[in-house]
Formats: C-alpha cells, sequence, structure tokens
C-alpha cells in the first residue's frame, strides 16, 4: 500500500497568485472523482453547434476537448463545383457574420489571377460596406459576450443598431445577411441614392450610442470583476496556435492585415488598431469594442474619398480564373481569412481552401481553460470570438 | 404557561397579546379560517402575476423593446396565457430521475412561499396571524424554500441541475446570515419580533421633539440596503442568479423540469419577490403607512394607523402593494443592469463584507437603543 505520509500540494486559486496550500494524504493527488461536463451541442453559450467537454473537479476545469465538425457543411468540396459568380452566394455562408468580407476576399483572389482592374470606386465601395459588414458582426459579439455574463440587456441594444445597419445595407444589396453584392471586377450594382449621406448619419449615431457600451458593459465593476485576468493568452501561444483578429491584438500585438499588407484602398486611409497588455478576457472584448470605433473612424475616411465612376467591369459570360494559384489574405471581422484559390483554366476552381480565423482561434481553447472554474470557462468561451459555421465550413 | 410566556415574566416584560385581524368572522374559527385561506392563496397567486407583467414591460421597455404587446390589452393576460401553456404541457420526468423526489420538489419549494404569507401585515387589520415570533417565523418558514431546490436539483439526475442546486444551498447558507443579522437589528429597536409590532413601533418613533414619525429605512438605510442584496442573493435574482445561470448551467436546477411542475418553480421564484419585499416594506418602510408624519386618510387620531374605516384599509393595503411594487421594480431593474457574479465573489462578498457590515450595523443599533 501507499505510504500515508502527509505533504503539501498547490491547487490553483480563484484568481491569479492565489492559490490554496492543501495538505494531501496518502498517495495520488487530491483524490476525488473528476466529473465529465459535455457542453454542447445544443447550449446556450456555444451559440451554434460548437461541443466542447470538460473534465471538471467540483466547478474547476481539469481540461477541455473541443469537439467540431456538428456543421460541417462541405464549403471547400461545394467550392469547387460551383463557378465563381456562384462561389460568392457560397462563401457569404461559412461565417455568416461576415457574409461580405468572405465574398471579398474570393473576387479579390480570382481578379489577382485575372490581373484585372478593378474600378477605384467599386474598391471603395467594397471597404464601406465591409467595415460595416465588421460593425455588424462586432455588434452581435458585444451583445452575445455580454448576455454570457448574465447581462441581458446590451443584446436587444446590439440589435437596436445592428437592424438600423442592416437596413441601409439592404437598400445596396437587397440582402441583410447574406449580401452577394461582389462580383469578380467590382460589385453589382451602384450604392442606390442617399446611401453616403445615411451611411455619415449611421456612423454619427453608432458612435455616439457606442458610448454606452462602453460605460455600462466595459465600466461595470461586476463585467470587470468576470472577465480582468481571466483566462489569459501570452503573445507565443497565440502566435504557435495562429490566433488573429481581436483575440491576437488583445495579446499586444497591432497585428492587422489592413495595416501590415493593405488591401484595396487601405494604404491611402489611416487605420487605428487597438491592442490589449494580457490577453485576458477583459483585453478581448476591449479590443473588440474598440474596433467598432476603429471601422467608424475608417467609414468617415472613406466618406471623404468617395471617387465617382464605374462599379464594375465588362465581364465575359463565363469568368475562367487561369491556370495557377494564389492567396489571398483580409482581415475578416474575427481575424485573418485566407483563400487559397488554385486553378487549372477551368470554370471552377480546382480547389478553394479556407483559412478561417474561428478555426485557429477555437484550436486555443483547450489551452486557456484549464484552470479556470465554469463561469470563467464561460467568459473564455465568449471572448474568444467565433462562428460555429467558420470553423467547421 | 408556555415558555415564551414564562421568559417574558422573568423579563419583566409585558405579556404579548395578536392585535386581532380584521379577517375574523364573528367567532367561528372555521368561517375565519377559510376567509384567511382564501385571501392568502388570492394574494399569493395575484401579486406575482402583476410583479411579472411588471417586470414583462419594464424590462421591455428598458431594453428598446416593446415587451408582450398581444395577450390581453398591452400583453396584460401573458401570464395567464403562459399559465395555460404550462398545465396543457406533457409532464416530463427523466428515467434516470428519483421520480418521488423529482416530482414533489416543486411543492416543498412552493408551499413555504405560500406559508408566509400567513404573517404578513397588508394593511391595517389585514393579516392571517399576529405572531409573537413572525419575523423568526418569516425567514425560518422562507428558507425551506431552498430545500425545495436542492432537492430538484438532486433528484434531476443531470449534471447541470446538480451544479444549479448545491450552487443554490451555498448561496442561501451564505446569504441566510446577513439576511437575519439585519432583521435582528430592526426587532431590536422595535422591542418585538412580531411584524405588526414592528410596525406600530414604526408609526411610534418620533423625531424627538416632534410628532413627525420615523421609518426605519433613516436609521437602519445601511440594514436596508443590507437586506436587499440578501433578499435579491436569497431569492436568485439576477445579478445573483448563479443557480440558474442560462448561459453556463442551461437552467440550473429547473433544467429538466417542464409544464406546471417548472410554473410551480417560476411562481415561488415570483411569490418570493413579493414576500420579501413585503418583509422589507413592514421591516423598514413603515407597512401601510403612506408618508412619516402624515395622517392615514380614514384611520383616527393624528399618528393612528391601526384604527381605520374601510377607507383606511382599502387605502392601507393600496399603499402596501405600491410599496411592493416599488421594491421589486428595484430588483427588475437590478437584473436589467448588471451581469452576473462569479460563485465565489458572491460568497466572498458575503462573508467579507455583508457580515461585518450588518454586525456593525447591528451593533450601532444596539448602542442608539441602549443611549437613547
Amino acid at each position: 500500500m501507499s505510504d500515508m505520509s502527509t505533504r503539501e500540494t498547490v491547487m490553483p486559486g480563484t484568481a491569479p497568485g492565489e492559490d490554496l496550500l492543501i495538505e494531501v494524504t496518502g498517495d495520488g493527488d487530491f483524490q476525488t472523482a473528476d466529473m465529465q461536463l459535455s457542453i454542447g451541442p445544443a447550449h446556450p453559450a456555444t451559440h451554434g453547434v460548437f461541443r466542447i467537454i470538460l473534465e471538471m473537479d467540483g466547478e474547476r476545469v481539469v481540461d477541455a476537448h473541443p469537439v467540431i465538425g456538428y456543421m460541417h457543411r462541405g464549403f471547400e468540396k461545394l467550392a469547387e463545383h460551383r463557378d465563381y459568380r456562384q462561389i460568392m452566394a457560397l462563401v457569404n455562408r461559412h461565417d455568416w457574420l461576415s457574409g461580405f468580407s468572405n465574398e471579398m476576399g474570393v473576387a479579390l483572389a480570382v481578379e489577382r489571377m485575372l490581373e484585372m482592374e478593378v474600378p477605384e470606386r467599386a474598391q471603395w465601395i467594397r471597404m464601406l460596406i465591409a467595415e460595416w459588414n465588421r460593425i455588424l458582426n462586432h455588434l452581435m459579439f458585444t451583445g452575445s459576450f455580454a448576455l454570457e455574463l448574465g447581462a441581458i440587456t446590451p443584446m436587444f441594444y446590439a440589435f437596436r443598431e445592428r437592424e438600423d445597419i442592416q437596413h441601409m445595407l439592404e437598400s445596396a444589396t437587397g440582402g441583410r445577411l447574406h449580401f452577394t453584392y461582389n462580383q469578380v471586377g467590382g460589385l453589382k450594382i451602384d450604392l442606390p441614392k442617399g446611401f453616403l449621406r445615411r451611411s455619415a448619419e449611421l456612423s454619427a449615431i453608432t458612435r455616439a450610442r457606442l458610448q454606452d457600451y462602453k460605460d455600462l458593459v466595459l465600466g461595470s465593476d461586476i463585467f470587470q470583476a468576470r472577465t480582468v485576468g481571466i483566462g489569459p493568452l501570452s503573445t507565443d501561444v497565440a502566435l504557435s496556435y495562429g490566433v488573429s483578429g481581436p483575440t491576437l491584438q488583445a495579446t499586444g500585438i497591432p497585428e492587422d492585415s489592413r495595416v501590415t499588407e493593405p488591401y484595396l484602398k487601405y494604404g491611402e486611409i489611416d487605420v487605428p488598431v487597438p491592442v490589449g497588455e494580457n490577453g485576458d478576457s477583459f483585453d478581448r472584448f476591449y479590443c473588440l469594442l474598440h474596433r467598432i470605433e476603429a471601422s467608424l473612424d475608417v467609414i468617415d475616411q472613406i466618406h471623404d474619398h468617395m471617387p465617382s465612376g464605374p462599379v464594375n467591369v465588362k465581364l465575359p459570360k463565363q469568368v475562367k480564373a487561369p491556370e495557377g494559384a494564389t492567396y489571398v489574405r483580409t482581415e475578416n471581422p474575427l481575424g485573418q481569412l485566407g483563400y487559397w484559390l488554385e486553378s487549372d483554366g477551368g470554370r471552377t476552381p480546382w480547389r478553394l481552401k479556407m483559412r478561417t480565423p474561428s478555426f485557429s482561434n477555437v484550436a486555443v481553447m483547450p489551452h486557456l481553460l484549464r484552470g479556470t472554474l465554469v463561469p470563467d470557462a464561460i467568459s473564455v468561451l465568449g471572448s474568444v470570438f467565433f462562428v460555429v459555421g467558420d470553423i467547421d465550413r | 404557561m408556555s415558555i415564551a410566556e414564562m421568559a417574558n415574566a422573568a423579563a419583566g416584560l409585558a405579556q404579548f397579546s395578536p392585535a386581532p385581524s380584521l379577517l375574523e368572522i364573528g367567532d367561528s374559527f372555521w368561517l375565519s379560517a377559510v376567509l384567511k385561506i382564501a385571501v392568502v392563496l388570492a394574494v399569493f397567486f395575484v401579486v406575482p402575476l402583476v410583479v411579472g407583467y411588471m417586470e414583462h414591460k419594464v424590462m421591455g421597455h428598458q431594453q428598446a423593446r416593446l415587451g408582450p404587446m398581444e395577450a390581453g390589452p398591452h400583453g396584460s393576460l401573458q401570464l395567464v396565457a403562459d399559465g395555460i401553456k404550462f398545465i396543457q404541457k406533457e409532464d416530463l420526468i427523466p428515467s434516470a430521475a428519483d421520480k418521488w423526489v423529482f416530482a414533489i420538489a416543486p411543492g416543498v419549494a412552493m408551499v413555504p412561499a405560500i406559508l408566509i404569507f400567513l404573517v404578513l401585515p397588508l394593511g391595517p387589520g389585514i393579516w392571517g396571524v399576529d405572531f409573537e415570533l413572525g419575523l423568526f417565523y418569516a425567514l425560518a418558514v422562507g428558507s425551506v424554500t431552498t430545500l425545495g431546490i436542492l432537492m430538484g436539483g438532486w433528484a434531476s439526475a443531470n449534471k447541470f441541475s446538480l451544479i444549479g442546486g448545491l450552487r443554490a444551498a451555498a448561496q442561501l447558507i451564505a446569504y441566510e446570515l446577513p439576511l437575519i443579522l439585519a432583521g435582528i437589528a430592526v426587532a431590536l429597536q422595535a422591542g418585538t419580533l412580531s411584524l405588526v409590532g414592528i410596525v406600530e413601533a414604526q408609526s411610534t418613533f418620533f423625531i424627538p421633539g416632534t410628532e413627525i414619525n420615523l421609518w426605519y429605512l433613516f436609521p437602519q438605510i445601511l440594514g436596508f440596503g443590507i437586506f436587499f442584496i440578501a433578499a435579491m442573493a436569497e431569492l436568485a435574482r439576477p445579478p445573483f442568479d448563479m443557480p440558474i445561470a442560462d448561459s453556463e448551467l442551461v437552467f440550473g436546477y429547473m433544467t429538466e423540469y417542464t409544464g406546471i411542475k417548472y410554473a410551480m418553480y417560476m411562481l415561488t421564484e415570483y411569490a418570493g419577490m413579493v414576500s420579501m419585499s413585503a418583509l422589507m416594506v413592514v421591516l423598514y418602510l413603515g407597512g401601510w403607512q403612506l408618508l412619516p408624519g402624515v395622517p392615514m386618510p380614514g384611520c383616527g387620531g393624528s399618528g393612528n394607523i391601526f384604527d381605520c374605516n374601510a377607507l383606511g384599509v382599502g387605502l392601507g393595503v393600496a399603499v402596501t402593494l405600491g410599496k411592493i411594487m416599488l421594491l421589486t421594480f428595484l430588483m427588475v431593474w437590478a437584473r436589467t443592469t448588471y451581469p452576473r457574479l462569479r460563485e465565489d465573489q458572491l460568497q466572498r462578498f458575503s462573508w467579507l463584507v455583508l457580515v461585518p457590515l450588518s454586525l456593525l450595523n447591528l451593533a450601532i443599533i444596539a448602542v442608539a437603543k441602549g443611549v437613547f
């Protein structure tokens, strides 16, 4: 049998630096049976069909195993059987909160392979809509993260803002979620009359209302108690997992493709990139909220630059990308989105590989969850922003 | 001679004589009992519905939406419609559940919530019984509800329910103490545990040299704050809703409950809001008195709020209900404003902040009582 001498062991405490010293008798560690708790695939905190299995000791998470694939829809394979016009309607569905940014990525890839000159106005409009799309996405996560921490009101406020923005975008694109507004060589149609005026109005309104979120959510003592120091992500770990977007910026790295590798006309304007310090839940949310503000800054600059002219080029009946391959990366709302487009010269891609931000961000989850309490696990789950369709594709 | 009487005699205190209830019909015990039970049940079933409707509407307007609008004028019958829906639902019991415990748990939670209303004075003469130990009774019976919650959580054979039930038990233990300590300070100042006696004591607690009486809210504002926070935690109302925590535990101890059993839990929560608010009205807000120092219309004498005619009784009940609405409104407001605390933060807040503060409050009241 084991020796019954006592020794001391350290259990992780409730906050960093508050570890508990426990005296243990007998062999092995603290002798309790771990409980397996399966969160998801249908659970309120996973907003979608994401599943995570938690090994728990009491309320403490010992280990976490994300289980993905419940929403695999085979987009990459489907894309091999769709022409480039149809692919636009396909890719705005894998991350349904960033539809416009997704289709823009594919359009950019095809245009790059065709070495096509896209009209100036189309490029600026693409940036404008993409930034509004980013705000839509971030508002959604602002509301849902607060909801996961038990604050129900920000969700409704966020949806009030989203409704106005979606209404405006609908006037230009006809869609509220899946815009399908891009086409190879530009956009389907020009903006309707009054769109830019409405856009400027909404920019001012949204900026004013953003202060409410800062006061009521970011400034709330309970919110800070629930997020500061929770699930800290270090720079090294973030980089090794390929984390991007607000989750990466929260660790202090000002990485943003719009700045580091500008596409469209982002090089001609100033794009603010908010960064955090500790990479904890609070910093992730801080970056998210301030990215909305940054997008509004960008939108205001786009309004000043908007040229006139055509918004698309005349296309052949069937667009065919020449033989070869290219990789386009864009700063999607949730992080870096990459499309590896390989063509054999036919009317469909030979291969369309998607590098989606949600997949890499979720991959780091077990690392973040180990040692947290269940409520903290929810705080981490909600602040590593992901869309389930974007994980599984 | 009962033990209480002997204790009173030893302490040289006057014999406690219960204040008569207006709900007595002549000398008939049975008729009186039926009337009292009818009034208690009516209050138990109707006032929580009104509070629930108020919550729907207040939350709606605070969240830039309308709330229910379809069932009845401005959605006022929404909860009635919900109730009918709950009755029609299939009564599911999980196969792994401890069936008997699972079935009776909502009842165990609900019955104490009804029994509290027996001692709560809602107006002059409108109370079931004037117990000598009224405050003790109300707090003690109210705690039994948690047993029903723990039973439901344990019997569901569901991990989310289990965690929810245990969180509820831990929360009750943590917040019972500040609640009781705050209540003791009131009893100390009033010199009685009878709820009617506490109302009476507040109507005769004058600012020295004037005819204006003071509610205990003013000397015990600290105690009121402690009691209010602890009451919200006892009821598991947001921001203290860790036992339910829908984004973590699905629906906590209620996860496996459907239909009428689920409705019983919900009714318990809302009746708890009403009874805790009514208790705060009695302890801190002068019961059915309209305003301190203002004579009640329909009641005899300048400061007298007991000897009332029909107008005075009606007004008294309306004032009590109005104050209950005000307090429940504050609870709803807190729900729309704050995120949820974490379980350990909640425990820390109780033991390290509320308990010392309530002891301080008790000490202040005790010293003040001795000095004045």
